[in-house]
């Protein structure tokens, strides 16, 4: 390497120095490369180097068929699989204007709610695990397998599950579904406050967390920062609020706004929003009606050529699903709008100015899913 | 709470260029690609819409255009309004960039750039973001690849 090429990679303007964070650093959570320029420890500024999982997952759903592309979708965001699968359900639905039966409508709020707790626990243990309390992740783990466990038993996977189908579900739940459910109700109430005992109230933790990676409402709405990462920052953008769907309009709940704008705001959100999801699986567990599990559907899906668009909110934030149709099986064009992409490149905005430590603190308060940027 | 006619009004009133068409999911305005950024910046800072939040922005390829589609929504009044801007440029596609509106289209518009080759006049940093430079542009339907895509 010349001498020139050496100065341009390792020492930016004004002799700052230039590290590179990735794309096999643990606290990514995935491959992506953080392109940090620091002023002795502090962040002047970051880029964010992504592509490194890209599958073209748009480009695969052009050549597939509907029923085909939404085990796709299972590997975007693959702690949210449920939600994927069911905003690319619910938009065949809306095409063929198939009126799905209650039944599929309560299993499927009933699994989102379930998908969301996993997600945030796994988030809760990896994100105490990256500020060094190692305990967090245990406990975390050994909750979410409860959750796993359900998921196993009634669809044979764990983690993507594919299970739901245009029109309804693949088969029917396991007999034993409603009973494990309120058995891991009334378990996670009881594990749910050790939470707050390990890092909630833990003054190391606190002080951690507390009063960096600001981000103002503005900076939310302007970048697109949903899910709970943009309701740290008052951001009202609940999906699950703005236009139920499923079960939703069924039950009661809050959306859960914190005014922190910090990273413990962030934190706070989901916390509570834990309680809120076993509040909402407590209210549809009893209720969920008999009939069928699928609505009567043609083998081979053909959408009428138009345009449709879709919006559910996944752990994670919003996810839109937008269809270009030509009338063929397969769609003419499929965008996910995904909310990883919108919150990852927050980072320069809510990073700069704090010290490299707290980077970690802040990427692991956005609870980012690296596929699910690449796609 | 507008419904979709009176929308309509409003936008048209605001930039007379655009094309409303009938019978869509949501309401849709079509506008040539020199009122583009004009209509955008209205539809933000207008008081009565709002459009503050840019929630998607993408491309489609229709073989006889480019079409660049996005969806705003305004948080206040929580209008959904879909925006679109038809190319009939296919070999050198070129529009303006909303990133001076919405900082967001920054990336957004670079994954346009990268999977569709439209350019984005006034972008800061137009550079590809997923694919190498020498890729082409795999999103558009004249894209080949023998190696990797099979063609049924």
């Amino acid at each position: 390497m010349s001498e020139e090429i050496i100065k341009d990679v390792i020492v930016g303007e004004n002799e700052d120095y230039i590290i590179n964070m990735g794309p096999q650093h643990p606290s990514t959570h995935g491959v992506l490369r953080l392109e940090v320029c620091l002023k002795g420890e502090t962040v002047k500024y970051l880029t964010p180097h992504v592509g490194y999982i890209h599958r073209g997952i748009e480009k695969m759903c052009e050549a597939n068929t509907y029923q085909q592309l939404i085990h796709l979708t299972d590997r975007m965001d693959y702690l949210s699989a449920h939600m994927n699968n069911e905003a690319v359900c619910m938009i065949v639905e809306d095409a063929l204007q198939v009126e799905v039966p209650e039944r599929v409508k309560y299993i499927r709020t009933i699994l989102d709610e379930l998908n969301r707790l996993a997600s945030h626990q796994l988030w809760w243990c990896a994100f105490g695990m990256d500020l060094g309390a190692l305990t967090s992740f245990f406990y975390g783990l050994r909750d979410r397998e409860h959750i796993l466990d359900i998921f196993e038993e009634s669809f044979g996977s764990r983690l993507l599950h594919s299970f739901v189908m245009p029109g309804g579900l693949m088969h029917d739940v396991h007999p034993n579904f409603q009973k494990r459910i309120k058995d891991f109700i009334k378990y996670f109430r009881t594990k749910l406050p050790e939470y707050d005992q390990l890092l909630t109230g833990n003054v190391i933790f606190q002080n951690r967390a507390k009063g960096i990676g600001m981000m103002s409402r503005e900076t939310a709405i302007g970048f697109g920062v949903t899910g709970p990462s943009g309701r740290g920052s008052n951001f009202s953008c609940d999906v699950r609020k703005i236009a139920p769907y499923g079960a939703y309009d069924k039950v009661q709940f809050n959306e859960i706004l914190e005014t922190g704008c910090d990273v413990f705001a962030r934190y706070k959100v989901r916390m509570a929003e834990m309680w809120e999801s076993l509040s909402i699986l407590e209210q549809l567990v009893d209720n969920i009606p008999e009939g069928d599990f699928t609505a009567k559907m043609k083998p081979i899906i053909k959408l009428p050529a138009g345009e449709y668009f879709r919006r559910v909110e996944t752990a994670r934030g919003e996810l839109a699903v937008y269809v270009v149709s030509d009338g063929n099986k397969s769609p003419y064009r499929m965008k996910f709008r995904t909310p990883n992409f919108s919150n990852l490149f927050v980072m320069n905005e809510i990073a700069s100015g704090y010290k490299i430590a707290d980077l970690i603190a802040i990427s692991g308060s956005l609870d980012l899913v690296i596929p699910d940027i690449d796609r | 709470m507008l419904n979709k006619e009176e929308l309509s009004e409003i936008i048209r009133a605001l930039v007379p260029e655009v094309v409303v068409p009938e019978g869509t999911q949501l309401p849709e305005f079509i506008v040539p690609a020199e009122n583009y950024f004009t209509l955008v910046e209205k539809l933000k800072s207008d008081p009565k819409l709002s459009f503050n939040y840019l929630i998607s922005q993408t491309a489609v390829d229709f073989q006889t255009n480019m079409t660049v589609v996005c969806h705003l929504e305004s948080t206040n009044f929580r209008y959904l309004v879909v925006v679109k801007v038809v190319l009939t440029d296919r070999e050198n596609p070129a529009i303006d960039s909303l990133v001076a509106l919405y900082p967001t289209a920054e990336y957004l518009e670079r994954e346009i750039f990268d999977l569709f080759g439209i350019r984005f006049n006034n972008h800061p940093n137009l550079k590809r973001l997923f694919l190498e430079d020498n890729y082409g542009y795999p999103l558009r339907k004249d894209f080949r690849d023998e190696i990797n895509i099979i063609e049924r």
